[in-house]
């Protein structure tokens, strides 16, 4: 009894260490990421190239989702409003969920698992194969080289994934509603315009996103680099990111949320 | 060139260097062997400064590493050059980016320079007409000679050999051991080859030390070491299974092992 009773606090106490030991190594290598970004933004060809594979080639999933969440939206939200007699409020509802909620959210999310998985296993099997161990012994820093390029590059990319997320919605929305259903196209858009207020809920729904980047980039960045070297370590960092990303993504647009939209 | 006085190393409790005096002069190719386990490889490590002593000295071209900071070990690693066991190429880089790397990273050279100086190298490693190919196109001799090839591409002070013959075919073995030394000559550098294979590198080397559990056991020419009687030299140099090298991991007796379940 007694033994187990020391190895449940040996246990205990080795957990919490390597706890605060990978912050701290996470802190480091935030401090880091910051402190080699401007010799990656230098070589501004190695961001661009990120931006093209974590931003690019998500766009044809971004795309086609955000035309499906709006179809949905047109869909739901008529059902709703025609109750209330207020079907020609269709193109309010859609715009507001998706500026405000759906669009950085879903957009984010769907971010992390095709873009933040995908860096966080490139940078993981890098370490693997000892491509960044080599960088390292030829004098070239990994985290200027590898790391920082794919941070931005996730940074840069999210916002515009959002918002053509967004735009999306709003053309899957339109045609639901104005194309299938029947709603009037003027009082569709007019409504719409109405209702939406650039600064209010455009840019906040921005800022949403760009938190959102910088989360999952740096997540995505950081389970790469902090992976156990093996295939099995490569995969459960994997893993990692794509929980991790979307707990913060949730969590942190709750918070954003309350601070933005008190009413 | 490379100079240890009594260093010992820890992975945590674990000790790995218990006290290890070893010299490498400039122009002088030098063979560290010893079994698996036996601490070479984190004696490469500590030359190469990617990992610290925990007591004595390591000096590289007459500086301590104990005492330079990154800017300093990354100045220091310019005029090293380091091939790593799997060759540890960047795989989403063709041959030719491969060497070109080191180049376009620490000189200003036209594109033009750069060409004719990868194509030097990749020729003195025979693979002058692979500079299209991908690592992945790759065989392991080949991916190895074009480590090599990146390796010296700075035209290092001093090269660092990963187990350069393992898994090689008999020409390949052939081929690497005499441009190692070719490669030596040429530049004036000194190389340290950490290796099992013991014929290979009494062809190629000018001084041998033989490390066992953390300690340099034997050392000399390879005249002297090819005469030598000591029993662990002639353990390891005939792959004899008795001696004092034991092949197995401690364990109990295995009639032991096998019986005690039935017991």
């Amino acid at each position: 009894m007694m033994g187990r009773s020391v190895s449940f606090v040996r246990r205990l106490g080795a957990s919490v260490v390597d706890g605060i030991w990978r912050l701290g190594f996470a802190t480091r290598f935030m401090v880091l990421l910051l402190v080699y970004s401007g010799q990656s933004f230098r070589r501004l060809h190695l961001t661009i190239r990120e931006i093209y594979f974590s931003g690019v080639l998500s766009l044809l999933i971004i795309i086609v989702s955000g035309l499906f969440v709006g179809m949905v939206l047109g869909l739901q939200g008529y059902e709703t409003l025609q109750r209330f007699g207020s079907g020609d409020a269709l193109g309010v509802l859609v715009a507001l969920s998706l500026t405000r909620e759906l669009g950085p959210v879903v957009a984010g999310l769907l971010f992390a698992s095709r873009a933040g998985s995908a860096v966080t296993a490139e940078i993981g099997l890098m370490k693997t194969t000892e491509q960044l161990k080599a960088m390292d012994m030829m004098a070239v820093s990994p985290i200027a080289r590898v790391v920082a390029p794919r941070f931005w590059g996730g940074v840069i990319s999210m916002p515009f994934l959002a918002a053509i997320f967004s735009t999306m919605g709003v053309v899957g929305g339109w045609l639901i509603g104005v194309v299938f259903i029947g709603v009037d196209a003027g009082a569709f858009w007019s409504q719409m315009q109405a209702a939406v207020d650039f600064r209010y809920d455009v840019l906040n729904g921005v800022i949403k996103s760009v938190v959102f980047g910088v989360a999952v980039s740096l997540i995505a960045v950081f389970e790469g680099y902090d992976c156990t070297p093996t295939a099995e370590g490569v995969s459960r960092a994997i893993t990692r990111t794509v929980v991790s990303s979307a707990l913060a993504i949730l969590a942190l647009d709750f918070v954003l949320t309350s601070f933005m939209f008190r009413g | 060139m490379v100079c240890l006085k009594d260093v010992h190393f820890a992975y945590g409790e674990r000790s790995i260097l218990k006290g290890i005096d070893l010299s490498v002069r400039r122009g002088q190719v030098v063979a560290i062997m010893g079994g698996s386990g036996s601490g070479k490889t984190t004696l490469l490590r500590l030359i190469g400064g990617q990992l610290r002593a925990s007591q004595g000295e390591v000096r590289v071209a007459g500086s301590d590493l104990s005492r330079l900071g990154r800017n300093d070990l990354y100045a220091l690693r310019r005029r090293m050059g380091m091939l790593f066991q799997f060759g540890a190429l960047f795989t989403d880089m063709t041959v030719y980016d491969n060497v070109a790397f080191p180049l376009r990273e620490h000189t200003d050279l036209p594109p033009e320079v750069v060409r004719d100086l990868v194509l030097m190298k990749l020729d003195a490693v025979g693979l002058r007409g692979a500079g299209a190919l991908m690592p992945a196109e790759l065989s392991g001799g080949m991916a190895r000679r074009v480590a090599l090839a990146r390796a010296v591409a700075l035209d290092p002070m001093l090269i660092m050999y990963d187990e350069p013959f393992a898994g090689l075919d008999p020409i390949s073995l052939g081929v690497v051991g005499q441009l190692i030394r070719r490669l030596n000559d040429a530049l004036g550098a000194s190389s340290i080859l950490v290796t099992h294979d013991v014929h290979e590198s009494l062809e190629i080397v000018d001084y041998v030390y033989f490390v066992s559990d953390g300690r340099i056991v034997a050392a000399g020419s390879p005249d002297e070491i090819r005469a030598s009687t000591d029993p662990f030299v002639h353990q390891f140099v005939h792959a004899e299974i008795d001696g004092p090298v034991p092949f197995h991991y401690p364990a109990e007796p295995i009639a032991q092992a096998l019986l005690g379940g039935r017991g």
